[in-house]
């Protein structure tokens, strides 16, 4: 249930057990994931076994001090979200309790037996509404509209379920959440706040294939491994090595109209640098705050367990709203890992059979149902709207064969594989180029071909193969030295290294590098090729390989990324290396 | 509830079961008592109607079936005061130095509360340890928790005490400090008497006792003990932090001893164990350790905290490093081939990370290069480090005159920028200095990740020449 609902309690029952999040009771009457209150202090919990008499629930807060023999109430209802306007520039916990008033409430610290609702009960929203007297609506259409941020018109929508019908009243005005803003005349009321249940999907009227690319502004993902809008990622990779400075940076820079960001038992100073950040970052494209497309969800490592296990349930469903609105939302899960871990602990507890390394045998289920209310959409209501998801991943021990990691890239189709050595060499984003994939390439390319270039394919083609061939001749020079080989081996390891380190690296601290438009990606790439293409007529053309390399020019496409005026400075570059290089011969 | 059983069913391990007829909190401290009138504390782990399962802290042995056992109604608690500074402590919070009783001020369950991410305070203020491979390259900030990754045997006591003595703010050595004075908590788990030595005796020859706070818990005290050591430690850092306005330096050293303690008790229970035999919660269980480092808004002091851990077998996928990493905010690496080879602190900058780095370097904060020489150096080195490899193969000859310089780079890093002693107290110019005299090595085309502007700046040309003349 959301807190936002007063229900009456349906039943009691008393507590028989307390094992850290894990509680038993004895004559509750309840139904599988019903939400109860546990104990003397009403903690909230939710219902995960029936065994006979004996229920158990996990606790979403902390336990300490609970004793058998307390009560628990049953209030009959599934988890939860409220859904309305307010969601966006908001914090939550993992059962979607705002953070902030929380602190208002408890100070610093989070106290438990608090509850607040998830969207603000008494706010007045200007509703305006788009449909009329008379007009016939059904299940998912928008009724109206709310400022909801700067950026964002919140749309009204029949709930799903609801019968719908004929309009009777449509009002204009300012309204709370819960106030009736379309009348029908069957007597039903639409209010801008509709409840969810976390746990199912919402429905939709049909999956589509993804065409349009979530452009991040990160050159080696929007050049070399492109997510879709609606499609789903991973990021696996050992601590350190940059998982969630690659999710912040896509929470902040990806074309997406709606961030949702989940941080899920990662750490309290990593949201509290969103939190300090975003609200003073500009979107790319509109100039409005980042915050105000925003909606944060920090169940940190700290905080309690079950609450971890439900955070990305309630992300999804949020997404899942917004969505329905038509809108493209993009949700952000650092890190999947935790998230699982939760289910392991809480597992382990129930003393259920464990699966490989102790996750229980549904750790595979729970991933792909996840995944899989992530997509493009058609909307119930004929808009069309997108989740992309990108799931972070913390392997023990960095090592990607195990059970999350492993069942994770089961069901995402991009790949972006973080390498402990890159880090260390402090090669930003470390993503490994070799490992690395996206299955959406092909789908994606008219799209870069239409907006960028007609050879976007093609040039990243030539930088791949760039790529591979340093590969192979690394292994060589690892034998005999680089000046052992060829000379047209060692120019092409000199390219290599400016793909590396021009190109694929980028800095994600600096504020002109940190985004990188598809344009300046391609003008990019486009500028080492010129130098490849002219370096290796001059090598025809006899001029030695170590006079080639060191025209004065060429260090200068480092410099391509920081610049903010890149096409005036790449052009003066590019016909500063065609002159350079012809000057020698 | 004061009630008084002789219920005691079963004694395994560190645990001990009751059969109980009133209910009991979970997490409530317990007291029992052995037929030879010692006294024993304990925590419940489990609570139901009929029985619950103790954990004892000062071990198990000397109890048995005929030994007593009081719940107290309440959790474990600490209590607090100012006057804890100077004290020494045992492992479970018992004054071990002949001092008077502690007189609390007020009591806090040890358990600790989260602290809400919309009440933090990002840490971004540059602690200054003297120590240029973690100012110059890993930098700390107050509020962090960055630990030490070492293996049995090497100095990280060393360098844990060069930090604890040197850490300054740069400002506020200037003279406009707000009021807030710097502690130190220092938790030990499960260390011999020799390395507790070391520490008491570099306290009390720095005076750092007077303003420290000891927990001791030794290698032959019971282990089940060192569950609650960093939870004291901790209480009593953010009561000093956040009541008082301290800005504590909370040590924690050896978490390997700690994780074992966690492993000790989650086989007697008899759980699934996760990797390694280490329980499956271990990642929570620190992250609640660990977490509770931080600045809170509108509060003054600062809780930063540097753990210390031994990796088994220098392995750092280990579950002990390999969880820590994933909590901390980085870690510094004492490295063992450094050792060998003489340096002090021998620490390998490359795997080494300090996250909060970022916010607390630049211009006003330090000085405008630092981040993109600290960039610089780890390039470089990388490379150097790279090439040595090579080399044994192919011998200097066949290497350009490029790799080359970059092989005498990576020499003079270790010795000249690493290689700076347990006494010596660099402040931050200095390190700047040493990183920019090396990177001078290398013409300035090559200094790729430095802005040219800076490169005007600081450029060495003079070391440049020494260079090139060579
Ligand atoms: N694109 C980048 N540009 C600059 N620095 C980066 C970049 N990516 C990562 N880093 C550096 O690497 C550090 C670690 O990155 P990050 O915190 O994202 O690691 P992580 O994979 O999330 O680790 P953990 O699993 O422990 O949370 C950052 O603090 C930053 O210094
Ligand atoms: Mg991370």
């Amino acid at each position: 249930m959301s807190q936002a609902q007063e229900t009456d309690v349906t039943e009691d029952g008393v507590i028989e057990s307390v094992s850290g999040p894990v509680v038993t009771a004895t004559d509750l009457a309840a139904k599988m994931n019903d939400v109860v209150y546990v104990g003397d202090e009403g903690l909230m919990g939710e219902v995960i076994e029936i065994e006979g008499n004996i229920t158990t629930v996990q606790v979403y807060e902390e336990t300490s001090d609970v004793s058998p023999g307390e009560p628990v109430e049953n209030t009959g209802e599934p988890l939860t979200v409220d859904l309305g306007p307010g969601m966006l520039d908001s914090i939550y916990d993992g059962v979607q309790r705002p953070l902030d008033v929380l602190e208002q409430q408890m100070g610093a610290f989070l106290d438990r037996g608090v509850d607040a609702p998830g969207i603000d009960l008494d706010k007045e929203w200007g509703f305006e509404p788009t449909v009329e007297e008379g007009d016939v609506i059904a299940s998912g259409d928008v009724v109206g509209v709310v400022e909801e941020t700067v950026q964002i018109d919140h749309k009204v929508l029949v709930p799903p379920g609801s019968e719908g019908g004929t309009v009777a009243e449509a009002r204009e005005g300012e309204f709370t959440v819960d106030e009736a803003v379309v009348e029908l005349e069957n007597g039903e009321e639409i209010a801008m706040r509709q409840e969810w249940p976390v746990r199912e999907a919402r429905p939709a009227a049909e999956k589509q294939t993804p065409t349009t690319p979530l452009v991040s502004g990160q050159r080696i993902l929007d050049g070399m491994f492109p997510l879709a809008k609606g499609g789903t990622a991973a990021i696996p990779g050992p601590f350190g090595s940059g998982k969630t400075v690659t999710q912040h940076q896509l929470a902040k820079w990806a074309d997406a109209d709606i961030v949702v960001y989940v941080g899920c038992g990662e750490r309290g100073n990593e949201m509290t640098e969103v939190i300090e950040d975003f609200p003073e970052l500009e979107d790319p494209v509109t100039g409005n705050p980042l915050m105000s497309r925003t909606c944060l969800i920090a169940n940190t490592s700290n905080m309690p367990v079950a609450a971890r296990e439900s955070c990305v349930y309630t992300g999804i469903t949020i997404a899942e709203y917004y969505r329905d609105m038509g809108y493209d939302v993009a949700l952000m899960a650092d890190s999947t890992s935790r998230w699982a871990e939760a289910m392991r602990e809480i597992s382990s507890r129930l003393e259920e059979m464990p699966g490989e390394e102790g996750y229980p045998a549904y750790l595979a289920a729970r991933l792909s149902e996840f995944y899989e209310r992530a997509g493009k959409f058609e909307n119930i209501n004929g808009t069309d709207g997108s989740i992309s998801v990108i799931g972070a991943v913390s392997p023990p021990g960095g090592d990607f064969s195990e059970p999350v990691t492993q069942n994770t890239l089961r069901i995402v189709k991009t790949f972006w594989a973080l390498d402990a050595d890159l880090a260390e060499r402090r090669h930003f984003p470390a993503i490994n180029w070799n490992d690395s994939y996206s299955l959406y390439q092909d789908q994606l390319d008219p799209w870069f071909r239409e907006e960028v270039s007609e050879d976007w394919p093609e040039q990243r083609q030539w930088a791949v193969d760039t790529l591979d061939e340093e590969d192979e001749l690394q292994e060589i020079v690892q034998l005999v030295g680089k000046d052992a080989l060829p000379e047209d081996q060692q120019l092409t390891l000199e390219v290599a290294r400016y793909l590396r380190e021009a190109y694929l690296q980028q800095n994600a601290l600096h504020e002109v590098d940190t985004y990188c438009e598809p344009e300046k990606t391609y003008r990019m790439l486009g500028a080492i090729k010129t130098f490849n293409d002219a370096a290796f007529e001059a090598l025809e053309a006899g001029v030695p390989v170590e006079e080639i390399i060191d025209i004065e020019a060429a260090p200068r496409l480092n410099r391509i990324g920081t610049t903010a005026e890149y096409d005036e400075f790449i052009d003066e570059l590019e016909s500063d290396i065609q002159a350079q290089l012809e000057e020698k011969y | 509830m004061q009630k008084e059983y002789k219920t005691i069913t079963e004694i395994s391990g560190p645990l001990v079961f009751a059969e109980v007829d009133e209910p009991v909190g979970y997490d409530e401290i317990v007291e029992i008592e052995t037929p030879s009138s010692e006294t024993r504390r304990g925590q419940v782990l489990e609570s139901t109607a009929d029985y619950v399962a103790i954990q004892v802290f000062e071990g198990t042995d000397g109890i048995d079936r005929e030994s007593s056992v009081r719940f107290l109604g309440e959790t474990l608690q600490m209590p607090l005061t100012e006057e804890l500074l100077g004290r020494v402590l045992s492992g479970s919070g018992q004054p071990i130095d002949g001092g008077p009783d502690i007189e609390p001020e007020e009591e806090r369950s040890i358990v600790g509360a989260a602290i809400n991410p919309t009440a933090r305070e990002y840490p971004e203020e540059f602690i200054q340890t003297g120590v240029s491979g973690i100012d110059g390259m890993n930098t700390l900030v107050r509020g962090q928790k960055l630990p030490i990754f070492s293996g049995s045997g090497l100095p990280h006591n060393d360098l844990a005490l060069q930090i604890a003595r040197q850490a300054t703010v740069p400002e506020e050595a200037e003279g406009d400090e707000e009021g807030s004075e710097f502690a130190v908590i220092f938790g030990a788990m499960g260390i011999t008497q020799e390395e507790a030595n070391e520490f008491m005796d570099d306290f009390e020859r720095t005076g750092a006792l007077e303003r420290s706070v000891v927990f001791m818990n030794l290698a032959d005290d019971p282990a089940v003990e060192r569950t609650i050591t960093p939870r004291l430690a901790l209480t009593t850092a953010e009561y000093l932090a956040f009541e008082q306005d301290y800005h504590v330096l909370v040590i924690l050293t050896d978490m390997t001893n700690y994780c074992e303690a966690l492993r000790e008790i989650g086989a007697a229970r008899e759980e699934v164990p996760g990797r390694r035999g280490y329980p499956g919660y271990m990642y929570t269980d620190l992250a609640t350790l660990y977490e509770r480092a931080g600045r809170i808004e509108g509060r003054d002091g600062s809780v930063t905290q540097i753990p210390i851990l031994t990796m088994p077998g220098d392995d750092d996928t280990h579950p002990i490093p390999d969880l820590t990493g994933y909590i901390t905010e980085g870690q510094i690496y004492v490295d063992r081939d450094l050792q060998s080879q003489g340096l002090k602190p021998p620490v390998q900058v490359l795997p080494s990370l300090s996250r909060l780095m970022d916010d607390g370097i630049g211009e006003g904060l330090t000085r405008a290069d630092h981040g993109d020489v600290s960039d610089q150096l780890y390039a470089a080195y990388a490379e150097g480090e790279d090439l040595r490899d090579l080399v044994n193969i192919v011998g200097r000859e066949a290497l350009s005159e490029r790799d080359n310089r970059y092989l005498d780079f990576a020499d003079r890093f270790e010795e000249e920028f690493i290689d700076q002693g347990f006494d010596r107290n660099r402040d931050i110019e200095e390190t700047l200095e040493i990183g920019w005299n090396l990177l001078s090595m290398f013409p300035k085309s090559e200094l790729n990740r430095i802005d040219e502007e800076l490169i005007e700046e600081y450029y060495d040309e003079e070391a440049a020449a020494e260079v090139t003349a060579d």
